[in-house]
């Protein structure tokens, strides 16, 4: 046996059926192991930053750990951006990379780069496998670590040479998951004892949350507090639960920066307090008590001064806290509250919110969304209703364009069942549409991609409107964007298109029934923004409610170009 | 998280690491990034193989150390984390110190300070002597001033190195079965992950 087989050996006893990657010369004798492995299915992406977005796809959507694997030097470098997303929003990933032979390592050699050092700052943890014999407990433990605590992506980098060594070793069976941490009775007793006391109580769920979504639910109802999901969290509570005010930050609900502003207690599970969320820190929840459960007691205080810290698995937390429920009512807070909720709807003119709307209102419980990164997201992100965990998929820490299509890719082939749909805009989209040809290669039906095309770098735009008195410096799409049909046609992948609501829900119809993967485009208009809006560093309470009364100003330059500019692409729009 | 109400202070803590490749750097590099400052840092083997053992000077308040404590006791190379402020410990730091020698008089007097401070001699120059002095950081600061008047050529500090008195050793090193790497592995493995830092927030 060598190194590489060794390597296939351990990560099929680890139930690892699926791999993304691509091959290079500092790997192949892994890929040529491989072979001997029929019980491991290799996903052949077109870039390894597809393979590692759709590894994260997979492991978002699934909760168990995905894994790719790239050659040395550039396919090394091009995983760069997944592992840094990974880390950000914890996901279990084992990234496996070949490197040049030991005696080469350090030479720079033909193909080499120093992948441990680069990735160093943006793993959980990383190795290089300096002993063959020592591949499968290595590759076991970074298992482990991707799973255990706070998720995270690990590398394991195998020199070439490694690789081909005949191994002599013993083979690992998985080791056992970490056992969950619980709270603390006298956290959890000082945080039931605090609860009472409250009289305008706030649950907001995060991301850490998504696998304790059943416990959290119950406690949120058990003790009848209002919650919020982060954009981490949505789906860790059911969106149809009037309990539920929407998402908090930046583009977040009225309702839910209105209810965190005058929270008389407030309770956080699995999250960060990212400043998204915060907004300006020192007027976050200002008159609250926050009792703050997370299982790395670094996130504790980290941001936010937490009144009660409670280090411990949400899942663990929530019983616990359900446990300690009292008959609780706050009749006048939840009425507040559902005034709030009526207020900051989307105006139902056309334009990328009323595409978006009409896209996310045909989910069913079980389809899986996906976003790239910009307005389309904080849309999707605003006004999909989310009743389960782990089918909102999203790049929320790092904010990675390029990631929502691959990711769908990964979980629409970890969940062939169900279907999986991303949105993304005409910038996102571009970053990473080779993988058109991971769908029809491996014929993946049940990915249905929809691209909101408004021909800009939209959520750039938005703030260049807002910050930069419209100076739209190199954001504008519309003069070189591709026929995004015809590219779709190129793959021999189905698509459609529409530029108004009508035609969008047909061509939603026909996209959603088609037996196979296909292309949505919605041509919207240009310069729609997303509302509310915090303005950076602005507090919660500032936040802008609706779209600002555009004046037109056509002294400016720019402005006169930059309409010139709509003007055609309007009529482009419209043939 | 800085506060302006909690002083800007210096921390001794130290850390029990793997042995492994990048260990140093990866734990600089987890300071540098999130910003914490490092005053001094020591690093030296123990008597347990394979385990590595360092002392930092942190400085910042009591938030911005206890989030580097955190951060730390995250990394997979951490063993354990010791916070000295937490219980009695000795300290030390071993300091050279070159001092300028004008004429016999002066070497004299220069000579006579050193002796006060127990300052060993450990190279001299017809225009210069070079001493050892170990001791706290007190008395390190203390001669380095005393001996700038006579006016200093070169110092080097090795950076504050410290252990909890006692008899309490942060991880006894019997368990190690002394000496044998193989045995190593799984202690570390099942070694208490839980550092003091965890025991400041007592709250958890
Ligand atoms: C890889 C990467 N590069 C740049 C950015 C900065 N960025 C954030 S949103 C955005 C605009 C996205 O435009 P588009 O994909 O067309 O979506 P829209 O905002 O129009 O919906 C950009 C450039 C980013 N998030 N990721």
């Amino acid at each position: 046996m060598t190194g590489a087989k060794a390597l296939w050996a351990t990560l099929a006893a680890h139930g690892i059926s699926t791999v993304f990657g691509y091959p290079g010369g500092a790997i192949m004798p892994v890929y040529d192991a491989l072979t001997y492995y029929p019980e491991v299915r290799h996903v052949l992406a077109r870039h390894e930053q597809g393979a590692i977005h759709a590894a994260e796809g997979w492991a978002k959507a699934t909760g168990e750990i995905g894994v790719c694997i790239a050659t040395s030097g550039p396919g090394a470098t091009n995983l760069v951006t997944g592992l840094a997303d990974a880390m950000m929003d914890n996901v279990p990933l084992l990234a496996i990379t070949g490197n040049v032979a030991r005696h080469l390592m350090g030479t720079d050699a033909f193909q080499e780069a120093d992948i441990t050092g680069i990735t160093l700052p943006i793993t959980k943890h990383n190795y290089v496998v300096t002993d063959p014999n020592e591949l499968p407990a290595i590759v076991a433990e970074a298992i482990r670590i991707a799973r255990s605590g706070r998720p995270g992506p690990v590398l394991v980098d195998i020199p070439k040479d490694v690789q081909l060594a005949a191994f002599t070793g013993k083979l690992v069976k998985p080791q056992a998951a970490p056992e969950a941490i619980s709270p603390r009775p006298e956290a959890i007793h000082a945080a039931c004892e605090l609860l009472k006391t409250a009289k305008k109580p706030v649950l907001m769920v995060g991301g850490g949350s998504q696998g304790a979504s059943k416990e959290i639910t119950e406690f949120a109802r058990a003790w009848q507090i209002p919650t919020i999901t982060t954009l981490m969290g949505l789906g860790a509570f059911p969106a149809s639960d009037p309990l539920w005010l929407g998402m908090p930050g930046m583009h977040g609900s009225v309702a839910a920066n209105h209810a965190i502003s005058q929270a008389d207690v407030l309770i956080g599970f699995g999250l960060r307090f990212d400043d998204r969320v915060t907004g300006r820190v020192k007027d976050f929840a200002p008159n609250a008590q926050i009792i703050h459960v997370d299982l790395d007691a670094a996130e504790i205080g980290k941001i936010v001064r937490a009144h009660l810290p409670v280090k411990s698995d949400a899942k663990q937390a929530a019983v616990a806290l359900t446990d300690g429920a009292v008959p609780f009512e706050v009749p006048e807070w939840q009425a507040q509250i559902d005034e709030w909720k009526m207020r900051g709807e989307h105006p139902t003119t056309w334009g990328a919110a009323q595409a978006v709307r009409q896209v996310v209102a045909r989910l069913r419980p079980d389809d899986i969304l996906t976003t790239d990164v910009g307005q389309h997201q904080m849309l999707a992100a605003q006004l999909a209703r989310f009743e389960k965990p782990r089918r909102w998929l999203t790049s929320g820490g790092l904010g990675t364009m390029g990631f929502g299509f691959p990711a769908a890719l990964g979980a629409a082939m970890a969940e062939p069942g169900v279907q999986s749909i991303v949105i993304a805009g005409d910038g996102g989209f571009q970053m990473t549409s080779q993988e058109l040809a991971t769908l029809t290669k491996y014929d993946i039906r049940n990915c249905k991609i929809c691209i909101i095309n408004n021909s800009y770098l939209g959520m750039v735009r938005q703030w260049q409107e807002l910050f930069h008195e419209k100076r739209y410096s190199e954001v504008y799409l519309g003069d070189s964007n591709p026929d995004f049909l015809k590219l779709a046609d190129a793959y021999n992948i189905k698509g459609w298109r529409a530029d108004n609501s009508a035609d969008l829900e047909t061509a939603i119809d026909a996209w959603l029934s088609h037996d196979g993967s296909g292309l949505l485009e919605v041509v919207v208009p240009n310069e729609h923004g997303v509302f509310p809006m915090v303005p950076a560093g602005a507090a919660l309470y500032e936040m802008i409610e609706n779209e600002p009364v555009k004046v037109p100003d056509l002294g400016d330059k720019m402005n006169v170009m930059a309409s010139a500019a709509n003007t055609e692409i309007s009529t482009e729009a419209s043939q | 998280m800085t506060s302006p109400l909690q002083p800007v202070s210096d921390h001794l803590v130290s850390a029990l690491v793997r042995d492994e490749p990048r260990v140093l750097t990866r734990i600089t590099s987890l300071f540098g990034r999130r910003g914490y400052n490092i005053k001094s840092l020591s690093v030296g083997a123990t008597e347990m193989p394979g385990v590595s053992r360092m002392t930092f000077v942190v400085s910042g308040d009591r938030g911005v150390v206890e989030q580097a404590m955190k951060q730390l006791d995250k990394l997979h190379d951490v063993v354990k984390i010791i916070d000295h402020s937490l219980e009695k410990y000795v300290d030390r730091e071993l300091v050279l110190v070159k001092v300028r020698v004008e004429n016999t008089e002066r070497r004299i007097e220069i000579r006579q300070m050193a002796e006060d401070f127990r300052a060993r001699i450990v190279d001299a120059g017809h225009h210069a002597l070079t001493f050892e002095v170990t001791g706290d950081e007190g008395k390190i600061t203390a001669f380095i001033e005393q001996m700038r008047t006579f006016g200093i050529l070169e110092t080097m500090r090795t950076g504050r190195i410290a252990l909890t008195r006692g008899s309490n050793a942060d991880i006894p090193s019997h368990i190690y079965h002394d000496g044998e790497t193989e045995t190593l592995q799984p202690v570390l493995q099942s070694a208490p992950r839980e550092g003091k830092a965890r025991e400041v927030n007592n709250m958890f």
